[in-house]
């Protein structure tokens, strides 16, 4: 399983005003995989060492000045590059301090971006779709830059990818609405041009991201209904002609993700590796809209392998080098670790054959989910019950998660919009699977509350493990039960929402705390009690928690007062008892050490025989 | 055999002193080894570890370091002073002033010409060895702080000295220092201490070791003074080192108690480049290892926590032989304790003062395996300081309890005792003869009316007591022309006999009638370590070093018939392979055949009329008879009684109503007053 570990920090943003933008132009890979150059959207481009998150030096063109696109590092001269106020190439080293006095040169047409594949030589993409060397531009700073693109075309993406020893710029242009992709390759050079198929009509991919293997370029591409689709180009055959005939470019459907209600608006998908996507910016399919989630998927199996809420706006941007996510969220750039392990694969042959049949399974599984899922936001209650129950029934318990999950979020959220439609025991059912968390169907208790089922709450407070204490109070104060006790947490969180209930809510509470208490402890046999009971220590931790919480408001009502007292003198007795019962200890364990002790004497008089 | 009374005594307190250095004469087999409170011992490896001598300490002598020169053997200490000691007399035979301070070091070169001192002011004083003292030669180049080690190269012609944060090495000729080899401080908060090189060791191939106090043991190439290699082998102090005669293992002692064992070894197999190894860990010390002496078969070590450790290299010596044996000496190999049999009195010897103590009384009878109840409690009637900065090294009770008597190296104080119902009057008699000045032994005779004590060339000075004074009578000399120190006196039960023994083996028996030898021993090669006259049938019984047992007729100056038995039968395998001397003999008076003696593990009643145990019986029997119904019992026993009921025994003796009295002094009880077994805190570090 892929897996996304715990980020951290690698600098704060000054986003846009509008939140529209990071602030982040880009990021580019340094010396080696823990040294990345962060450019930003206006002046200043920043050396970080990552594992330090920490930077280790910044420069900054003038005021007035700004860059055009993320800088790059040529490893091959320790060098950096950068493109400022669209014409303006400026190199310089890491000792350069300012970088007005480091090297600059103008060139004749407008820059689009620099390129640099680590260990390869810097290559500059005009924003007419011309490509040079930076080594021959510089020989020839005014040199005529050639236009490649037609009037009304302009570039919206561009990568620079080495494929064997072949260096190529890749770049995705857009006129009228119809998109294109260029393949230039360098020395010696040819350029291809691709049409990219028409998805919805006004609809334009969002992101774009290219791998090489296996002799093809692989070009994955999202739009804004979830859809990522695969174009596969062969280095082999490229370029034997050079023409501007736009070849038309196959594609095909590599997933098709959740997206809620609406479009994308700021997604980015990007290749791990041959079976693992990145993304970010899409909904996790069951958490729910209004959330943020940097997500992994697995295309083979079309899964969810790995999810992670982003705290913060996203904006649809996302780096990824040498197995870490570089992701800007919020007022933050993170980085997040992760694996993408390849035994996942089934690269053993006795497992590959398992992962084919499960590969068979799941499409269409997957398929059938979401086919239920359509038809379950239409369909009438006694139908939707037994759907599922023949969907639960008629599959192989592993792998059900995702499936229920996204069951469970569209009931909830049909029976919240439709008042007229709620199927206790289709939940009841699903969460008896034990599958569901609080986090995957975050209304789920809230809904049952306001149906009043609290047959299902208390399903959810036994089998679920994170309910946050605020919705436990919730419950509380809906309806005061065992369960309620039974589910775990914490004092901290606990204490604040407590003092909520209202103080006939609390001595009621704590009558029914106390009777229990009472019973418990009068009664001889605990284990009898089977396992929805909660143990004493719960009983008591719950007494000291409801006292400490209204300890004042308690004091001062007077129906409280007996119950305080009762509880006073019954914890005066159990001190008392327990004090006696240390007194024992300690007298018995001196009883023990007497023994012990019997011999160590300075002097004895003893009699001894031999024989 | 019969039934017990034992008076069980753990009231005496005795608490031997840390070991601070040691040094091995390789000639003759002799380790010397000095003690925290000035104390030098000397055991011979040759004769079973056997403590033959010991030079008693002095308040004002530190003893830091101690150094062979020959047969000659001399300190050097904290107070500045070089001291030789006399062998024979038992005591320190001159000291010299350095005038450098504190004496951190003492080191001889190879040819034994020359002494180099490591002082505190930061010079390498060199003295000259001249057959009658030491003589101020001259001072090598001052260095800033002090030098706590120093090792002479083989040749003599270089010194390698261990200072604070660095090593020199010193041209023996010039005085001048050739090398600085820095020594890197430990690491972390020990940064900002200086790191002292504890010890240093000077090899034929021009190999410097160290070890210091980040805990590292250093290679160094003398040659061109580089560092060669680093072994951290402890989180404190290495504190000793010591390397093999031929120069191919070497060991280091640590803060923690351990020792640690270096080889030069390929470190591949084939090829020839040699590197030093760290091979062994020996942990047999729970405090500070102050002081190592790596010997042909064994590593030697002793420190803070008093014991001396013989550990056997098992790659050098025959498997499950005595020699491969682990050996700890805890206890002093002579007695401590003197006992009143008439009185039921006991004296105990500290360094510092003189106890003495009254036994208990118990009431009622029991059955064995009962204690009684005490109806009196021992009682402590006196307790005597020293006068004068030298320490106690011998004392005496006289068996009525009347006579108390000690002696130090410069002095011999003899007190008359007086017992008036709870009262105990002490008077020091004032005017002891001359000739009593410094001994080595002092005894009593049975019926409190002699004194003797042995004094220098193996002679024995005979005192009469009366009620106000005491008068020199004569002084009794062997025929042979040992120089040795007497050891060991007894006095005959009768009063007609007294024998000696010195540390030349020599066992003289004089008659006290007749003033006047009566007869010599032969001499067996190995130590008495006791001796006893039966006061019936006046045979000599003496046990060895090597745990032989003799018995001889005075009358027919021969070896008695029991004891030519024992010796063609043998001892016992069990009985020789016990490792702690029979330090105390007597006799019971109700029974002629009972011979008690007693080590530190045991007490034995050997019964003459028994038949003696054979290599296939079981040595230890007593539960064997204990458990097998009393017919059958005689078939199983044998003459040899051993009890291990008591243990870690300073004293065994038989009192006059026939009661036993051992005093024990359990090692649990000297381990808990050590101190914390953490890093000592050394002076000025």
């Amino acid at each position: 399983m892929a897996a996304l570990y715990e980020g951290y920090t690698l600098c704060g943003l000054v986003p846009a005003q509008n939140l529209s933008h990071s602030g982040i132009q880009g990021i580019e890979q340094e010396r080696d995989s823990d040294h990345v150059v962060v450019t930003d959207s206006t002046r200043s481009v920043t050396l970080y060492k990552v594992s330090d998150q920490k930077p280790l030096g910044s420069w900054t063109v003038k005021q007035g000045q700004s860059l055009v696109c993320s800088a790059v590092f040529n490893s091959q001269t320790k060098e950096y590059v950068a493109v400022s106020d669209n014409r303006v190439i400026r190199i310089w080293k890491e000792e350069d301090i300012l970088l007005d006095k480091a090297f600059k040169a103008t060139v004749s047409s407008d820059v689009w971006r620099v390129h640099c594949v680590h260990g390869g030589e810097p290559v500059v993409l005009f924003q007419r779709g011309a490509v040079r060397l930076l080594d021959s531009l510089l020989s020839a700073p005014q040199q005529p830059i050639e236009e490649i693109l037609v009037q009304e075309e302009a570039i919206r993406w561009s990568t620079n990818i080495v494929a064997e020893t072949q260096q190529f710029v890749i770049f995705t242009t857009e006129q009228k609405g119809d998109h294109f992709l260029y393949l230039q390759r360098l020395n010696p050079n040819t350029l291809q041009r691709y049409r990219l198929e028409r998805e919805e009509p006004g609809l334009g991919p969002l992101s774009f991201s290219a791998s090489y293997r296996d002799k093809h370029i692989h070009l994955l591409y999202l739009y804004p209904n979830g859809h990522v689709y695969q174009s596969v180009v062969s280095v082999r055959g490229l370029g034997t002609e050079e023409g501007t005939q736009a070849l038309p470019l196959p594609r095909s459907l590599l997933l098709s993700l959740p997206v809620g209600e609406g479009l994308l608006e700021a997604a980015s998908a990007m290749v791990l590796d041959e079976a693992h996507v990145a993304v970010v910016g899409v909904p996790h399919p069951s958490a729910g809209a209004g959330k943020d989630f940097l997500c992994i998927w697995n295309t083979n199996f079309q899964t969810l392998q790995a999810g992670k809420e982003m705290a913060g706006k996203i904006y649809g941007q996302l780096w990824c080098y040498s197995n870490k996510l570089f992701i800007p969220h919020g007022k933050t750039l993170s980085v997040i670790p992760f694996v993408c392990p390849k035994s996942s694969l089934a690269s053993a042959l006795g497992k590959l054959k398992q992962a084919k049949t499960e590969e068979k399974a799941q499409p269409s599984r997957t398929v059938e989910t979401r086919k239920t899922v359509c038809w379950l936001t239409t369909a009438p209650v006694e139908d939707v019950e037994k759907e599922v129950e023949g969907l639960l029934s008629r599959s192989d318990i592993q792998d059900l998660q995702p499936s229920v999950g996204q069951l469970v979020s569209v009931l909830v959220s049909r029976s919240l919009t439709d008042p007229a439609f709620y199927t206790p025991s289709t939940l009841a059912q699903l969460v008896h699977t034990q599958c569901l968390c609080h986090s995957v169907c975050p209304d789920l208790v809230l809904l049952a509350l306001e149906k009043k089922d609290y047959f299902l709450c208390q399903l959810c407070l036994q089998f679920f493990p994170d309910i946050p204490e605020a919705v436990t109070c919730a419950c509380l104060k809906a309806f005061i039960r065992n369960e309620v006790l039974q589910t775990a947490y914490s004092d901290n969180f606990l204490l604040p929402h407590l003092k909520d209930l209202s103080s006939q809510h609390v001595v009621l509470f704590l009558q029914y705390l106390q009777f229990l208490y009472l019973k418990y402890s009068q009664d001889a046999f605990p284990q009898m009690h089977g396992l929805r009971s909660p143990s004493l220590t719960q009983i008591m931790d719950w007494v000291c928690l409801v006292l400490d919480a209204h300890f004042t408001v308690l004091v001062m009502t007077p129906e409280a007062k007996g119950l305080l007292l009762n509880l006073h003198s019954f914890v005066k007795s159990q001190v008392r008892l327990v004090s006696e019962l240390g007194k024992i200890e300690g007298s018995l364990q001196e009883l023990n050490k007497m023994k012990v002790n019997k011999d160590v004497g300075q002097y004895s008089i003893e009699i001894i025989e031999l024989f | 055999m019969g039934e017990f009374k034992v008076h069980r005594v753990r009231f005496f307190d005795y608490m031997p002193s840390a070991i601070r250095a040691m040094a091995f004469n390789r000639q003759s087999e002799r380790l010397a080894v000095a003690r925290a409170d000035g104390a030098v011992e000397i055991f011979n490896f040759s004769d079973n570890y056997f403590q033959e001598k010991v030079i008693p300490g002095q308040d004002s002598r530190a003893v830091e370091a101690l150094c062979w020169v020959d047969q000659r053997l001399f300190s050097g200490g904290l107070n500045g002073e070089i001291t030789e000691y006399d062998l024979e007399n038992l005591k320190p035979r001159y000291t010299v002033a350095a005038y450098g301070g504190p004496i951190w070091t003492i080191s001889s070169n190879n040819q034994g010409t020359m002494l180099a001192l490591g002082c505190e002011d930061g010079t390498v004083k060199m003295f000259e060895v001249l057959a009658e003292k030491v003589q101020f030669q001259r001072n090598f180049d001052r260095q800033k702080g002090r030098i706590i080690s120093l090792s002479w190269h083989p040749s003599g012609t270089l010194i390698a000295a261990g200072m604070m944060d660095m090593i020199r090495v010193f041209d023996a000729e010039t005085g001048h220092a050739t090398h600085r080899l820095l020594v890197e401080r430990g690491v972390g908060a020990s940064k900002s201490r200086e790191v002292v090189v504890w010890s240093v060791a000077f090899l034929s191939d021009h190999t410097i070791i160290s070890g210091d106090s980040a805990g590292k043991v250093q290679i160094w190439d003398g040659v061109t003074g580089t560092l060669l290699r680093t072994h951290l082998v402890t989180k404190w102090d290495v504190l000793a080192l010591s390397v093999s005669q031929d120069q191919s293992s070497l060991v280091a002692g640590t803060s923690e108690g351990t020792v640690i064992q270096f080889q030069l070894i390929s470190s591949t197999v084939g090829q020839q480049d040699k590197e030093w190894v760290r091979t062994r860990t020996f942990k047999n010390h729970s405090h500070d290892v102050r002081a190592l002496a790596h010997t042909e078969t064994a590593v030697v070590s002793g420190g803070m926590d008093t014991q001396l450790v013989v550990r056997p290299l098992l790659d050098k010596v025959e498997k499950n032989t005595q020699e491969s044996s682990l050996r700890k000496i805890v206890f002093p190999h002579r007695s401590l304790v003197c006992c009143a049999k008439k009185a039921g009195l006991l004296l105990f010897q500290f360094p510092e003062h003189l106890e003495l103590w009254r036994l208990g009384e118990s009431e009622g009878h029991g059955k064995p395996g009962d204690s009684l109840t005490v109806k009196t409690k021992p009682e402590k009637l006196i307790q005597l300081k020293r006068k004068g900065e030298d320490h106690i090294c011998c004392s005496a009770l006289s068996p009525c309890g009347g006579w108390m008597a000690y002696s130090t190296v410069s002095s011999v104080r003899l007190y008359r005792l007086q017992y008036n119902n709870n009262n105990i009057g002490i008077t020091k008699v004032s005017r002891l003869p001359k000739d009593l000045c410094s001994v080595h032994q002092l005894c009593f005779s049975s019926d409190s009316s002699k004194l003797f004590a042995s004094s220098s060339h193996s002679s024995v000075i005979v005192v009469a007591l009366n009620q106000q004074e005491c008068t020199y009578l004569h002084t009794l000399k062997p025929k042979s022309s040992s120089r040795q120190p007497v050891h060991l006196l007894f006095a005959s039960e009768d009063g007609k006999w007294l024998a000696t023994a010195n540390t030349d083996c020599e066992i003289h028996i004089y008659n006290l009638d007749k003033l006047k030898l009566h007869c010599t021993v032969p001499v067996y090669s190995s130590y008495p370590t006791a001796i006893a006259i039966h006061p019936l049938t006046s045979n000599l019984v003496v046990v060895h070093a090597d745990q032989q047992i003799f018995e001889y007729s005075l009358e027919k100056k021969e070896y008695t018939e029991w004891s030519r038995k024992l010796q063609k039968l043998g001892l016992h395998s069990l009985w020789l392979e016990r490792d702690t001397p029979v330090t105390h003999i007597t006799f019971n008076s109700r029974n002629p055949a009972h011979i008690i003696l007693h080590d530190m593990f045991m007490f034995c009643i050997i019964d003459q009329s028994l038949p003696l145990p054979e290599a296939k019986t079981l040595l230890y029997n007593q539960m064997t008879l204990r458990s097998v119904p009393e017919p059958e019992r005689i078939r199983h026993s044998h003459a040899f009684k051993i009890c291990k009921n008591f243990q870690h025994l300073l004293c065994v003796r038989l009192l006059e109503d026939h009661s036993l009295v051992v005093v024990e002094r359990p090692l649990l009880d000297i381990m808990s007053q050590l101190p914390a077994p953490v890093r000592q805190k050394k002076f000025a570090t």
